[in-house]
């Protein structure tokens, strides 16, 4: 008896669940910058757990190509120092040197904005290794930093290809260590003007909590952001506009004994700092809020709290292995469910690079496209809060952002996009219809 | 199933009031009457330095806390000296635009200004302020949104609630519909000659959005240049007030308008009568006094309220700027407004009066001005709920 009704509530409720192209579908959708034509047929055959593992492990995944097409971007294998070199302020004369410049336009702080952008779309679209590219896209906006603000423009690009890149699958640590010497970082939030001379600045002691680790809610309180700002005095930039390196300096760092969060810190010299960052990146509260975020971004605005707390508790085990939280969330019932599938609505830069994807389509990244999607309301590299682009449906939907994802869809549907090209099977105005449908917006 | 979820949740989240759509278009365009009140909203985000802007220099110990980033005494020469209101308050310099409309008793301050909630967060802070409700995060709508839903009226025009801005800001949010858009000219479709026919194809999947094109397309604010001379700044903000005054003027029905404006976050090198603060203060001077005389006699029916999430620390910091504070300042001008006056409590600078003895103190709550206006000017019909738990002091009388 009992038997049977279990029979029955299985029947009733495991016949209505997703079948396995839904599945894989969704999964390209939130893992990828969406399926490519042929995509889900080819994880069919692989199988879901296989395609997982393959890109939890980027570096293990053959990339051909790639290179090739950002090999017209120059900057991005440069030091600061020869960025500053091959892409000088202006008035100051030409360069030395411009042979290495591609032939993107304008002002020469402007191409290195407009190589930034074309990288990170030429990557989302054509790489391989999908799940790095969300995730560097993911990281760079919750460590945002914007490209205009004064030396930024120059020390952007090492930001992404240094800080970010390489640590966007690792440990969280390391990441955010990788941030808090970051010279962007330290010129964005101020930090490289903090000193025990002059006085401290509290923005990057501030963000660092609410924004990188603890969220505003995590338990900090003003008293900690000044003894925060005071073990992160001395942390520069040597030659913010020369060769832009990080330095820490020893004359202008409060040596005096600081308490954050209840621990004494007296390390001393640059140590003071560093034990901050372990401090925060072990504090039960990051593992909270940084879980919330993954769960946010990949399952549901409305992030389930029994996810959260798994993923939370992962991090906590696993010393923040971002892989192996990502792992969780992707193998969760949460992530299958009804209400997390097609919940999301897709922010301009991924309706952009999935509708291009969706069409087989090619692009070299360059202005007009990268233009669009500011029109769209996401100015690449430009969100000059330290919050980062929002994650969240109601944010992004308006009548004024319709008409523009419309006007997008039909002109990409008609090859206007100079450097974008994309390839259809069937009458334009059917494809406009799709890329336009309120289906499309959303993943 | 999740589908049809998704496209009807899109929908309602991008859309526009369909009651009063089928009874054409006089009706639509609004409030019947032409002399409606009007609202105009403007949000100065990266918590801007109200003693910067309102310069305290009758308080003794301005000077002191401030020895790089003070702006000079009214009393002494030259052009880098605050401009004298009341003997006790005067105006940075960069904002000298705005001084003949304090003078014509349209433009009044209200110092001291902000929230009852103690975050240093600007997230929080401008989340707090655009909500309404200080202190409680649950709140899904703003405060903007939930006077139109409380003061809602049949056939209202799908132009009542707009934002100058690309995303739907968090005062808005909520179940009345409300346009977003951050240029007046770039809505509608670019499908050269066959524009037409793919506006009938998405009019059947947005309809809301496509009436609201085509009633521009029809009202055309771009045909109404500024007029008694008024000079837009070339910025992004002097160019969305210029927008903001043509869509008052093509009479679409507007009742609330909002923009935001950047950069006000100082915690570098700010700057005093010149520099960083001034540049932008020059900006927003000059836009907010170029919509006053562009509109002219319409300034009658219509107030502008500024507001910042929270304003500076009272000292200056180790880089010449300013970290994250407490009270700020707002501005309110326009016909209705009682000006020439500096409203709200001086709760003084001396290290016991500030606010955890670093910031200014809050002596106002800003759901007063927020109330006062929507209650005597936009004529409220139901604040308790736009402010839900507030009880406004004795009232400012700003309008």
């Amino acid at each position: 008896m009992r038997l049977k009704a279990l029979l029955s509530i299985f029947l009733l409720f495991g016949g209505s669940g997703p079948t396995q192209r839904e599945k894989i579908t969704h999964l390209l959708n939130r893992m990828t910058f969406g399926p490519r034509l042929g995509d889900v047929e080819l994880v069919q055959k692989m199988g879901i757990d296989k395609f997982l593992d393959q890109q939890l492990h980027p570096g293990k995944i053959p990339d051909p190509g790639i290179d090739e097409r950002l090999a017209s971007l120059p900057s991005l294998n440069m030091s600061i120092a020869e960025i500053y070199t091959y892409y000088p302020r202006p008035k100051q004369g030409r360069a030395p040197n411009m042979a290495p410049l591609s032939a993107s336009q304008g002002e020469p702080p402007r191409r290195l904005l407009e190589e930034l952008q074309a990288q990170k779309i030429i990557r989302a679209v054509h790489s391989e290794r999908q799940l790095q590219e969300v995730m560097t896209d993911f990281w760079f906006n919750h460590f945002n930093i914007f490209w205009a603000k004064g030396a930024d423009r120059w020390l952007t690009t090492d930001f992404e290809m240094n800080a970010i890149r390489p640590n966007a699958m690792g440990k969280f640590k390391d990441l955010l260590m990788a941030t808090a010497k970051s010279p962007a970082m330290l010129f964005y939030l101020d930090n490289f003007q903090s000193t025990s001379l002059r006085g401290i600045n509290e923005n990057y002691a501030r963000e660092l909590m609410e924004l990188h680790t603890m969220g505003v809610d995590g338990g900090y309180t003003q008293k900690d952001v000044q003894e925060v700002a005071r073990t992160f005095t001395g942390w520069s930039i040597e030659g913010p506009r020369r060769s832009g390196k990080f330095i820490f300096r020893p004359r202008v760092h409060d040596a005096g004994e600081k308490v954050v969060l209840g621990h004494r810190i007296n390390a001393g010299g640059m140590k003071d700092g560093e034990m901050v960052i372990d401090i925060l990146a072990h504090h039960p509260s990051t593992a909270h809020f940084i879980a919330t975020k993954l769960v946010t971004r990949f399952v549901s605005d409305n992030p389930p709290d029994s996810l959260v707390s798994r993923v939370a508790g992962v991090y906590r085990e696993t010393d923040g292995d971002i892989g192996e939280m990502l792992r969780t969330i992707f193998t969760s019932p949460e992530f299958y469910s009804s209400e997390a599938m097609n919940s999301k609505m897709k922010n301009p830069f991924e309706l952009a690079v999935s509708a291009i994807r969706a069409l087989n389509g090619t692009t070299d990244g360059s202005r007009p496209l990268a233009q669009m999607i500011a029109g769209m309301g996401q100015p690449l590299y430009q969100y000059q809060p330290p919050t980062g682009f929002p994650d969240r449906a109601s944010e992004w939907t308006s009548n004024g952002a319709t008409v523009e994802r419309l006007n997008f869809a039909i002109a990409l549907a008609a090859n206007r996009i100079p450097g974008t090209t994309v390839s259809l099977n069937e009458p334009p105005q059917d494809v406009v219809t799709k890329l336009g449908s309120p289906e499309f917006q959303t993943r | 199933m999740s589908l049809l979820i998704s496209r009807r949740y899109f929908l309602k989240a991008g859309s526009v009031a369909l009651a009063g759509v089928a009874a054409g278009p006089s009706l639509l365009f609004g409030r019947a009457e032409k002399d409606h009140p009007i609202f105009i909203a403007i949000f100065q985000r990266g918590a801007a330095d109200g003693i910067s802007m309102v310069v305290p220099f009758g308080d003794r110990n301005y000077y002191a806390v401030r020895p790089q980033i003070a702006i000079p005494e009214p009393t002494r020469s030259g052009d880098e000296r605050a401009i004298d209101l009341d003997g006790f308050f005067a105006l940075h310099p960069a904002l000298s635009s705005l001084k003949p409309l304090y003078d014509e008793g349209h433009l009044a301050l209200v110092h001291a200004v902000g929230s009852p909630a103690n975050t240093r967060s600007h997230f929080d802070a401008q989340d707090y302020m655009e909500s309404g409700t200080p202190g409680t995060k649950s709140v899904a709508d703003g405060w903007l949104n939930r006077y139109m839903q409380t003061n809602s009226e049949p056939g209202a025009s799908p132009f009542r609630g707009i934002a100058l801005t690309a995303t739907v800001p968090r005062s808005l949010m909520g179940p009345a519909p409300t346009i977003a858009m951050a240029q007046v000219a770039g809505f509608g479709i670019r499908g050269g000659p066959a524009t037409a026919q793919i506006e009938e194809i998405f009019s059947k999947m947005y309809p809301e959005t496509f009436e609201a094109v085509k009633m521009l397309r029809t009202a055309n604010p771009e045909q109404y240049a500024p007029e008694n001379g008024a000079e837009y700044p070339r910025s992004p903000f002097g160019q969305t007030m210029l927008q903001i005054s043509q869509l008052v003027k093509a009479d679409v029905g507007l009742e609330v308008a909002f923009a935001d404006v950047g950069g006000w976050d100082t915690h570098a090198n700010q700057g005093a009568a010149r520099g960083q603060l001034s540049n932008r203060l020059k900006e927003f001077g000059d836009g907010l006094a170029a919509l006053y005389h562009d509109l002219g006699d319409r300034m009658r029916n219509v107030v502008v309220l500024t507001m910042t999430e929270f304003g500076r620390a009272i000292r200056q910091n180790g880089s010449g700027g300013t970290d994250h504070g407490h009270a700020s300042c707002m501005f309110a001008f326009g016909g209705p407004v009682k000006g020439g006056k500096v409203y709200g409590r001086w709760p003084g600078l001396a290290t016991e009066q500030l606010f955890e003895s670093r910031d200014l103190a809050v002596t106002t709550d800003f759901r007063e001005v927020f109330s006062e206006i929507l209650m005597r000017h936009m004529r409220a019909r139901d604040i308790a709920r736009i402010f839900p738990n507030f009880r406004a002091a004795a009232p400012l009388q700003i309008v």
